[in-house]
């Protein structure tokens, strides 16, 4: 935003700074409660309040006994690897299905394409316990409840939504041109998808891969209900964590979550101003 | 090369239809033989079905009635990557994720062409085009009409044996658009390709084209080499669509000796050529070239029927004058003149007497 030009009225100039505090508020309100989470997870006691020393920037109140307590404790562990196994699978299925369903949907010939790009967004609209509890009990009938399998479609279930969506936001800019050059050249339809529509919607398709990611790394609605046990991820072990003993491993266990959010959110943003700027496409 | 029975059909169409929605035809019982080696424009108005018909002949549109062949074998069942057929896009569709050297080299990976042969073709057909020393650059990098050469050059480089332009030219300015021209004909004659071009663009067909095919209507309304096009059109539409044409309207009166009496609606008596009117009392229009009027009494040949004007406009060109005038309550008759030494330069309000060679004037359809 620009400098106030010098002939600015009183209100333009009220205006002008009350923006900024309200943009600065809406920033601290979203970020506050993540940030506070962070030094809180260093706490030498067992609380979830900054104790004294720790106001007094004491190296007393200290330590990394929580997150030594998440990478020791066997039940944290699992859940850990429940997750990076379930998050990862769950992308796949939703990131090809998404993949092929914005495709298709794309293609102004599909009858009823406004209705089935409704239904396959619902899980997104429909709210979460209700969808859990729904697919609690058609999985339970058809034998996928309480299995990874089971968790693993629930959460891509979920995550085609930001996939479909990403996806058809690529496709809009798509020229149909080049999948015809591309037949005209002799290519089958196949290599037409792999080397020539798939490279140009590939922002598209990472984005939406790591938002269906987070989304699956996140959930605990649908996995309490569809899965078991032997499924625990770990926004699950963190909410029995919250209810029946409440540890700042918690705080720890969040604050490497949000590390490796801002990890992949970077990551993957990197990657998509690459192949922007390879595909020409950005103006900076 | 206007004559194709004698010659081997290399494209054909065979009564083709096609409809979108299976109401309208947008191309209406289409029949057109073109031999090995030509170079063939399909001229028309924006939905006059010339599109479509490359379209058709591309494999993207499937005809809903008749035969198109190609080489003698019917292509309606085999899908565009399989045809084999040369194109390039009004827009370019260079793929912008890959280099120029890989654009052009994709045909030939897909036809599994090993690498030292890929290499080689694809320096050969960028040095065609000069653009060899872009060939590590991204299309974006390009100008248009850079992209433009590019794109051509992704047209030929696997050596197809027939290459369609849907309005290649386009997007490009007036200057470069010529110079392009200049070029496309001269590889596609020099390379022994047959071509089916597109434009709307009635210059552009006229200076690239063996034969220029007019559509409108979903219909071929005339398919000629441009010369008997423009001087010889069958019909109004052909008339008024090629070159600037003047249209006077009035009934055949007689015809007698390859020659019709027509009297204007105002009264006055001319003759023409009868095209398409075949007995008296007919309505017709007809059409006359701007640059074939002639008001010098001098040069008008002996016992023509001449018309009084009034000069409404005049308009120094350079290297011509253009002159409008008011011909038989026609406020839109245009004449154009040589700016020759000896030439009149005509002043608004001059009453002048105008005459023709009755075979430049055609009794056309009404």
């Amino acid at each position: 935003m620009s400098a106030l030009p010098p002939y600015a009225t009183t209100g333009q100039r009220i205006w002008y700074y009350s923006f900024r505090v309200i943009c600065g508020l809406i920033f601290f309100f979203l970020i506050a409660p993540i940030v506070v989470i962070i030094p809180l997870s260093f706490n030498a006691q067992d609380f979830f309040t900054f104790t004294p020393e720790m106001l007094r920037l004491d190296p007393e109140g200290f330590s990394l006994k929580h997150y030594r307590n998440f990478f020791g404790d066997s039940s944290w562990q699992s859940a850990m690897w429940n997750s990076l196994k379930i998050a990862p699978m769950a992308t796949l299925v939703s990131v090809t299905f998404g993949t092929l369903a914005a495709i298709g949907l794309s293609q102004p010939h599909v009858p009823f394409r406004r209705a089935i790009m409704a239904v396959l967004i619902s899980p997104m609209i429909v709210p979460l316990i209700i969808s859990a509890a729904g697919m609690y009990f058609f999985y339970s009938r058809i034998g996928l409840q309480g299995t990874y399998l089971g968790v693993v479609l629930a959460h891509a279930a979920l995550g085609i939504p930001f996939v479909i969506i990403t996806v058809t936001a690529t496709l809009v800019g798509f020229d149909r041109s080049l999948t015809r050059a591309a037949a005209n050249m002799g290519a089958d339809p196949v290599t037409t998808f792999f080397r020539v529509q798939m490279p140009l919607i590939l922002p598209g398709v990472i984005s939406g891969g790591l938002f269906a990611f987070i989304t699956s790394f996140d959930e605990v609605v649908v996995v309490l209900f569809v899965g078991s046990a032997s499924q625990k991820t770990l926004p699950w072990q963190m909410f029995i964590g919250l209810r029946e003993q409440i540890s700042p491993t918690i705080l720890a266990v969040a604050t490497i979550l949000v590390a490796i959010s801002i990890a992949l959110l970077t990551t993957v943003e990197l990657l998509r101003r690459r192949s922007e700027r390879l595909r020409g496409m950005s103006p900076s | 090369m206007a004559d194709a029975s004698n010659v081997d059909a290399f494209v054909e169409f065979e009564r083709v239809q096609k409809s979108y929605d299976g109401e309208n035809l947008v191309v209406k019982d289409l029949n057109l033989t073109m031999p090995k080696g030509e170079f063939l424009t399909m001229l028309g108005p924006s939905g006059s079905g010339k599109t479509t018909c490359l379209m058709m002949l591309a494999g993207f549109e499937t005809a809903t009635h008749g035969d198109i062949r190609l080489g003698g074998t019917s292509i309606n069942n085999i899908p565009p990557h399989k045809r084999g057929i040369g194109m390039v896009f009004q827009n370019y569709a260079l793929f912008p994720h890959m280099t120029i050297a890989e654009n052009l080299s994709f045909p030939l990976e897909v036809r599994k062409i090993g690498k030292s042969e890929r290499e080689a073709k694809v320096k050969r057909a960028l040095d065609m085009v000069e653009m060899g020393a872009f060939g590590g650059r991204r299309p974006s990098q390009l100008s248009g009409g850079q992209q433009q050469r590019v794109a051509l050059a992704r047209a030929l480089v696997f050596e197809p044996e027939l290459v369609l332009m849907d309005e290649p030219l386009g997007a490009l300015d007036k200057q470069l658009r010529e110079k392009m021209q200049f070029e496309i004909t001269h590889l596609a004659h020099q390379l022994g390709i047959t071509t089916v071009y597109v434009t709307h663009d009635q210059t552009e067909a006229l200076t690239m084209s063996d034969r220029v095919a007019v559509f409108d209507d979903g219909r071929i309304q005339q398919i000629a080499p441009p010369d008997q096009l423009y001087e010889s059109p069958e019909n109004s539409f052909v008339a008024q669509f090629i070159g600037e044409n003047n249209t006077l309207e009035g009934t055949v009166k007689e015809i007698n000796n390859g020659i019709a009496l027509v009297q204007l609606d105002d009264g006055e008596l001319i003759d023409c050529k009868p095209v398409n009117v075949s007995k008296p009392g007919e309505r017709t229009r007809v059409s006359i070239r701007p640059e074939r009027v002639e008001y010098n009494r001098e040069r008008l040949q002996e016992g023509v029927h001449t018309l009084k004007a009034e000069v409404l406009e005049f308009i120094y060109m350079g290297d011509i004058f253009r002159t409008r005038l008011r011909v038989a309550g026609n406020d839109e008759f245009i004449i154009k003149t040589r700016n020759a030494p000896d030439q009149v330069r005509l002043q608004p309000g001059q009453q002048i007497e105008i005459g023709w060679l009755p075979e430049d004037c055609r009794a056309l359809d009404a």
